[in-house]
């Protein structure tokens, strides 16, 4: 046992619980279903432009890029022009492979002691996949959400719906019924990419070592947003129509509390709210600051450009030739050579 | 960063998209409100469906899954529900029967949320007489 996970977990479980008493036993639904929505969006907002520009303001005097490749040199070398540009069009083929394809991670190693402790660094794989899965699942679901929001629904939304539950899946015994409606594959990678990436901090001694409770809360927080999710879904079902009316309703300022809907749902709106809000203020900031990553995003061509420090001052200089007008004389006279006689 | 500009436009990019669904819904004018059902007078004169409405709101689809399974693999067609009433299992002829206007019934709220059945790839809808 850890206290890292244990108390991340705890925590979850313990807003989890706040959510349902909020609603069920002390009927602070206005709270819950209104304020507390509002309040994370708000929350969010100011938190990613504060992050943002705090980011924006801070000098980066010289470039740093972290290159992983040949850097631009003599005509007959072959430069590595996205892992290591010197263009700016090369730093965006190279931002835009990060951020779509998560390049760097595809590189990552995993270091073991092989036979007479001899250390081998093996490529491993699968966190990149699982990051991967995790990070397209989310936006998918993201994404479908949308149909809340808007009437009608707009068409991309109902096009990543048909292609979500292009598979059908439909399973019904009298005590473990899934299949209606339509089960959406996309909650399902995004519950099983978490549950490895957790697997994968709390399993690996390395890994588990360098891992903090703000790495484990996050992966709870979004395990129990997708579980309850999945559960609201195809188990304990809600009521669609009230709900999309409520999520209307706080799309457009007038905000009504949702009436007749199992308790599932408000642990569910809560725990989205809490991510939301909490968002901004952690490593899952990355989101933005992907963007502004100075070892990401500046091109490689420190020798090929002067890049001046913005806070130099004037620096006062004595040149060599005014130097030498000062001391010709005397340094004829003591036999050091000058580059004008006169 | 002597980008400034640059990331401040990124950032009004970013909550511009962000925020679309407040700004459809503000200046769409559309009322949140969700769609309303008409039911027909034989529906009212039934005042209660199958099972109470509440469970019905959100657990039609199962029954009538397990409705298809009784009749189509086991030949089973009588429905007994929770008050020991008796029904033909039967999409067509016993829930059509009542809710005939599928319009402005079922389709209503499917549209609303973006739900497409796949009942309606076999099942005909009777045309009104």
């Amino acid at each position: 046992m850890n206290l890292n996970y244990l108390f991340s977990f705890t925590v979850v479980v313990a807003l989890a619980m706040i959510a349902w008493a909020g609603i069920d036993v002390w009927g602070l639904n206005g709270l819950f279903c209104i304020a507390v929505p509002y309040v994370a969006a708000i929350l969010f907002i100011i938190g990613f432009a504060k992050k943002v520009l705090g980011w924006a303001d801070s000098y980066v005097p010289f470039r740093i890029p972290t290159t992983c490749g040949q850097e631009k040199s003599l005509p007959w070398i072959k430069q590595n022009k996205i892992d290591n540009p010197s263009t700016t069009t090369g730093v965006v083929m190279r931002m835009f492979f990060e951020i779509v394809l998560f390049r760097s991670l595809f590189r990552n190693t995993k270091a073991k002691f092989k036979d007479n402790y001899r250390l081998s660094y093996r490529w491993e794989i699968f966190l990149w996949v699982a990051a991967l899965a995790f990070h397209y699942a989310f936006a998918v679901v993201v994404l479908r959400h949308l149909r809340f929001f808007f009437e009608p629904v707009p068409q991309f939304v109902q096009l990543l719906e048909k292609a979500d539950s292009f598979f059908r899946f439909e399973f019904f015994a009298p005590f473990f019924k899934i299949g209606l409606p339509g089960v959406y594959l996309s909650g399902f990678v995004l519950l099983g990419a978490l549950l490895f990436l957790l697997g994968r901090r709390i399993f690996l001694g390395q890994v588990r070592y360098v891992s903090l409770a703000s790495d484990y809360f996050p992966l709870f927080l979004i395990i129990g947003i997708a579980a309850s999710g999945i559960l609201m879904r195809y188990f304990a079902k809600v009521d669609v129509i009230a709900i999309k009316e409520f999520a209307m309703g706080l799309a457009s300022l007038h905000p009504k509390v949702p009436e007749g809907v199992g308790a599932i749902f408000y642990v569910h709106l809560f725990l989205v709210s809490v991510l939301v809000a909490y968002f901004p203020y952690s490593k899952l900031m990355h989101a933005g600051g992907i963007f502004l990553s100075p070892t990401r995003n500046l091109a490689n061509n420190n020798r090929e450009k002067r890049h001046i420090n913005p806070w130099n001052y004037s620096v006062k200089t004595h040149t060599y030739e005014e130097y030498e007008e000062e001391f010709r004389e005397k340094m004829i006279e003591a036999g050091i050579p000058v580059e004008k006689e006169q | 960063m002597k980008n400034k500009r640059l990331i401040l436009t990124g950032l009004i990019i970013f909550f511009a998209i962000v925020t679309v669904p407040l700004w459809y819904n503000l200046f769409s004018g559309k009322k949140p409100a969700a769609p309303e059902l008409e039911y027909t007078a034989k529906a009212k004169a039934a005042k209660v469906c199958v099972e109470p409405t509440a469970f019905m709101k959100v657990n039609h689809m199962e029954l009538l899954y397990m409705w298809r399974e009784s009749v189509v693999r086991k030949g089973e067609r009588t429905y007994v529900n929770s008050n020991g009433k008796k029904f033909n299992m039967s999409l067509t002829n016993t829930c059509l029967d009542c809710h005939s206007n599928k319009d402005k019934f079922c389709d209503r709220c499917h549209e609303y949320s973006s739900v497409r059945p796949y009942c309606w790839d076999c099942h005909n809808v009777k045309e009104k007489e």
